[in-house]
């Protein structure tokens, strides 16, 4: 990797003026993802922060009655492995488990999971100046692209790598961000946003800001949560296409239903419009089978990725059988790997 | 803010080291070339394969990604902080009898996983020994041996071969 300043400011005032004081400065956490860019060479910032060493940016997991807040360097170990968050937030705990491997799970924070870059080998690739890194064209769109995108939303076919992320946005999470202006929150919804031209990159998170906290809204009691993942092997491997979906069913009929797609666009792929007509129904197989391809009504796939559609409409089918289904039904559709250690 | 060396203190294998680095060095090219701590391989290099997994605090991790200066406030522990000498640590001696590894590149690796996850878990169960695995790349294809010494290693296999004379 190119050579770099580095830096291990005090605290996070420190970190966030040092960010908006110069364009080529990047914050490194877990580094899991950014260090590999770097050695890559498709990041190569002059300057790194490293952040991981703060004392005021939290690593710690706090429930109440209102729901989660989890601080920007909590580990996905430690949201695999926190029995209240699995008790909670299911989702989000096996989204947790199903990511990358337990050495990375040991390693990458909360914050640099939201920020990861996509995965696409033209994007990762320095022999492609593709449109995401400042290029003119997206070569995925005609090359390879059995792993990309179904819905187009820009130049970018790059999926979205995060499982958390999709988790997330099914359980309405909002992103607490800190710049050297103060601070916002985000909805989830809000915080990613696809590439375009301007901002060619997936959140809107500025130059000189960081994530500090994810805040998880507690769902109405009998809420039910899964995440589902289609993998080309059974560890270590990027969703294929994955389905968070989170359920409250009022007597037999549905009152709440959020499902999010991800491995299918540039950002975690909400369903919204397909699913409305289920509420206030009963949950019945015609009506799921019904939705769920509904859900792919709008995908253009591309030469190579058509097996997306009728893997993520199974994936739908599943999540929302075993959510609807008794408890014991639903973990028991889940796949061994996607579950925490026993 | 200086892009020459920084000094930083490593503590590896309990004992404490001065060093001074380039930032961009990574941990796994430090034990390796500033230590002489050659257990530790750079196979990959990008943190998909496993053979460099040190533990830190006890944790399995990537060596390749972690940047050295980053680490000064942790206890790494590489395969050579195993055991004493003459006296194999439990879980070498398990890969021994087990046979488990054929060229024997990824085996340092597959130790400290193995390592990391008996001392949190004493007892695992088979799905918990191929979850801490699954980090962990064997491209000879060892997994069945491997799976076996980690079995052994837990006190779940009494590590005798197929004639049933101990092999250990």
């Amino acid at each position: 990797m190119k050579p770099f300043d580095y830096a291990a400011p005090v605290n996070l005032d420190h970190s966030l003026r040092a960010l908006a004081r110069g364009r080529g400065t990047r914050a490194l956490a877990g580094g899991t993802d950014l260090l590999a860019l770097m050695k890559a060479r498709v990041a190569s910032p002059d300057v790194l922060l490293n952040v991981k060493q703060l004392r005021d940016l939290s690593r710690d997991i706090a429930l109440d009655e209102r729901g989660a807040s989890l601080g920007a360097l909590v580990t996905l170990a430690d949201i695999e492995l926190d029995p209240a968050i699995a008790q909670a937030f299911p989702a989000l705990a096996q989204a947790a488990a199903s990511a990358a491997t337990p050495q990375l799970r040991n390693m990458a924070t909360l914050g640099g999971t939201l920020l990861q870059r996509p995965r696409c080998w033209y994007f990762r690739s320095e022999r492609f100046e593709c449109w995401l890194k400042g290029g003119t064209e997206c070569h995925a769109r005609h090359g390879e692209n059995q792993f990309h995108a179904v819905f187009d939303t820009g130049c970018c076919r790059a999926v979205h790598p995060s499982d958390v992320a999709c988790a997330l946005s099914a359980l309405k999470a909002e992103i607490e961000l800190r710049g050297s202006h103060g601070p916002r929150r985000l909805a989830i919804g809000e915080f990613f946003d696809p590439p375009r031209e301007g901002r060619r990159v997936e959140t809107v998170l500025r130059d000189d800001e960081l994530v500090v906290a994810v805040h998880v809204p507690r769902p109405a009691p009998g809420s039910r949560s899964i995440y589902l993942k289609a993998m080309d092997r059974a560890a270590w491997a990027f969703a294929l296409v994955s389905v968070a979906a989170c359920l409250r069913m009022d007597e037999d009929r549905v009152a709440e239903l959020e499902l999010v797609l991800g491995g299918v666009a540039t950002v975690p792929w909400p369903v919204g419009e397909a699913l409305r007509h289920l509420v206030g129904k009963p949950l019945a197989a015609r009506a799921i089978a019904e939705a769920a391809r509904g859900a792919l009504a709008g995908a253009e796939p591309l030469r190579m990725n058509a097996y997306k559609l009728p893997l993520a409409q199974a994936l739908i089918r599943r999540a929302l059988h075993s959510l609807a289904g008794s408890a014991s039904e639903a973990v028991s559709l889940a796949p061994e790997l996607h579950r925490g250690p026993p | 803010m200086d892009s020459g060396l920084l000094r930083v203190q490593l503590s590896v294998n309990g004992q404490r080291h001065a060093l001074a680095l380039e930032p961009r060095r990574v941990l796994l090219d430090v034990l390796r070339d500033d230590l002489g701590l050659t257990g530790a391989k750079k196979v990959c290099d990008m943190g998909n394969c496993g053979a460099c997994t040190v533990l830190v605090d006890g944790r399995p991790m990537y060596s390749c990604l972690m940047l050295a200066l980053d680490w000064r406030e942790a206890a790494i522990t590489t395969i050579e902080g195993l055991g004493e000498p003459g006296q194999l640590d439990p879980v070498q001696q398990a890969f021994i009898t087990a046979d488990a590894y054929q060229c024997g590149f990824c085996t340092p690796g597959q130790i400290m996983s193995v390592k990391g996850l008996l001392d949190t878990t004493p007892e695992p169960t088979d799905a918990q020994i191929m979850r801490a695995l699954s980090g962990n790349l064997c491209r000879c294809g060892a997994y069945g041996n491997i799976m076996r010494a980690a079995r052994i290693a837990a006190g779940r296999d009494p590590g005798t071969d197929e004639t049933g004379s101990d092999t250990a």
